[in-house]
């Protein structure tokens, strides 16, 4: 029998009912929830900043709500999730009352830890990090000190290790922060098969196995430039049914919408990569130019061959640092002249900032529907010019109060605009805090990563 | 001599998908069929790509091969006009890029 590792969540914000539907319409041995995108920490972050016991993904916890009923009908079922985000601790004290109040409060619940650098980063600097940014070199003490006013998180790429630590402690529920997507697949696979931390190979498959389903509906149908043949409306999520020989076949249950095949896979296995001959997870570095994918039968989709070399010594590590604020604003315009009449728009209320005392850092005026979603490669510029267009203008500087009178200057178009304008109705945009981007890497020998498995009442405050 | 030349999309002889890598942005083009694959392995080329998306501030595009699964990646370095936080457009991961690629015109020999 094959190991059947599933996927019901890409990212924070993914469908609610996707894991109910999943675990209820197939048999898997192990649900992944994957709720982190790059940024996803530096919100969590400023939750956990507001209040010490939230920075966990709140929508974790209306999932495992709404699959209690499976949890306690099929004992094979355990559930690895990085929902813990800031806070893992919390999010299983949560997971606790939920499980207990479900009569489970003896599934033991695994919790990692060690990913968050935030409370090191000076002890980390002051063992030699310099924390260069990936892409600039630029090193992290290029920030104006104290690194507290500015880095809002900054968290390791934790590997698949604790995840099989945790399962080899029993842990039903494992729940981590930062950790390699692929990971969340490999880790089972590890405890389960027992290859050696070593069988570079395996590692690959497994993780371009875990990097194929990571993405939830990605590789079943969903984000397809051929969407007119699958029904997303009850796209099915994607099971990976891994071999101890590292083999796989990517699936999705039976009855499901969507589609896996050959085409929907390698998308995938394309998909936000960079040099395929290196795909780097903390657990190995894998080669994505050597696997095959065959589809076998309908929605079965075999893939094979990957390859790996040794895991580098260092964990990625994604760093936020707080970089003013923004604010975007809409409005539809109408008529045989809404473009030039959008673009003049636009404009009008740049210049009323500044008359207002503020020039705003970086501003930008877009027509959606005349071209801006992808500047420059007007496709359809062969298109009649359209009648109607949404202009969208965006405001980007350190000063909140600049960015709020930026909000404040969109409403008085409507009656000193010219006439045909709409969309006033959704009030001022939102200023929200703008948290930048710092790739990074650190030492793995610096951040030992924690485990601790304990039955879920155990955990209750 | 002349030999005959026609065009294709991009889109006639692949499908794509995009996403974002911090400031950069990567588009993974499977091509339909082998013959597909030759032809964008010699006219899909990264300067085609880079021009394609010249107005993107794009610095640099690499070009990876992937001949097992008849796919090419493309990473489109700095293209996301400060990536998924700090982008001031409406598309702020790259997400359209694929799409727009497939309107890519290709010269090719009408044999081909």
């Amino acid at each position: 029998m094959p190991l059947r590792i599933a996927n019901a969540a890409g990212f924070l914000g993914d469908n609610l009912d996707a894991p109910r539907r999943l675990v209820e319409s197939a048999q898997v041995d192990y649900l992944t929830i994957e709720h982190l995108a790059e940024l996803t920490l530096s919100i969590l972050a400023r939750q956990r900043e507001k209040n010490p016991a939230e920075g966990y993904t709140a929508d974790f916890l209306d999932v495992l709500t709404s699959i209690t009923a499976p949890l306690s009908q099929q004992p094979q079922l355990k559930i690895i999730t990085n929902a813990g985000g800031m806070n893992p601790v919390s999010c299983a004290q949560r997971a606790e009352k939920i499980l207990t109040a479900a009569g489970l409060g003896d599934i033991p619940i695994g919790v990692v830890t060690g990913d968050d650098l935030l409370p090191r980063l000076e002890e980390l600097l002051a063992a030699g990090c310099e924390f260069r940014n990936l892409d600039t070199g630029e090193p992290l003490s290029a920030f104006r000190s104290p690194l507290s006013a500015s880095v809002v998180s900054a968290n390791a790429y934790l590997s698949a290790r604790p995840i099989a630590e945790a399962l080899s402690g029993k842990a039903r529920l494992v729940i981590t922060g930062r950790v390699a997507d692929a990971s969340l697949t490999l880790g089972p696979a590890m405890q389960e098969f027992g290859w050696r931390w070593d069988d570079w190979n395996r590692l690959a498959a497994a993780s371009v196995a875990g990097h194929l389903i990571e993405c939830g509906a990605q590789v079943t149908g969903g984000y397809s430039v051929d969407w007119k043949n699958y029904d997303l409306t009850n796209v099915g999520y994607p099971i990976a049914e891994l071999e101890s020989d590292g083999s796989a076949v990517i699936t999705k249950p039976a009855s499901s919408g969507g589609a896996v095949n050959r085409r929907t896979v390698i998308e995938q296995l394309v998909y936000e990569i960079g040099d395929p001959r290196h795909y780097l997870t903390p657990d190995v570095d894998c080669d994505f130019t050597t696997v095959e994918v065959e589809e076998t039968v309908s929605d079965r989709v075999a893939v094979r061959g990957a390859t790996g070399r040794p895991a580098t010594d260092t964990y990625k590590v994604s760093l936020a640092y707080r970089d003013g604020y923004m604010a975007s604003g809409q409005l539809l315009v109408y008529g045989h002249d809404c473009v030039d009449k959008a673009k003049a728009c636009g404009e009008v209320i740049l210049k009323k900032v500044e008359q207002a005392g503020f020039k705003l850092a970086r501003t930008n005026i877009e027509l959606l529907g005349a071209g801006a979603g992808v500047p420059g490669a007007w496709f359809w510029r062969k298109y009649q010019p359209p009648g109607e267009v949404v202009l969208r203008v965006t405001a980007h500087d350190p000063r909140r109060e600049a960015v709020e009178r930026f909000s404040k200057e969109l409403a008085p178009l409507i009656t000193s605009g010219p006439a045909g304008l709409a969309g006033y109705a959704s009030g001022r945009p939102l200023v929200r805090p703008v948290f930048a981007y710092w790739p990074t890497l650190v030492p793995k020998e610096l951040v030992p990563a924690t485990v601790e498995v304990r039955k879920a009442k155990e955990w209750a405050l | 001599m002349s030999t005959a030349k026609k065009t294709v999309k991009v889109g006639e002889l692949a499908s794509a998908r995009s996403g974002d890598k911090g400031n950069h942005a990567n588009i993974g083009v499977v091509a339909r069929d082998e013959a597909s694959y030759e032809i964008l392995l010699s006219r899909l080329t990264a300067v085609r790509v880079q021009d394609y998306f010249r107005e993107l501030g794009v610095t640099r595009v690499e070009r990876f091969e992937l001949p097992k699964v008849q796919a090419l990646n493309f990473l489109l370095y700095d293209a996301l006009a400060g990536g998924a936080s700090r982008s001031l457009r409406i598309d702020t991961q790259g997400k359209l890029l694929g799409t727009s690629l497939l309107d890519l015109v290709l010269v090719v020999e009408a044999g081909e």
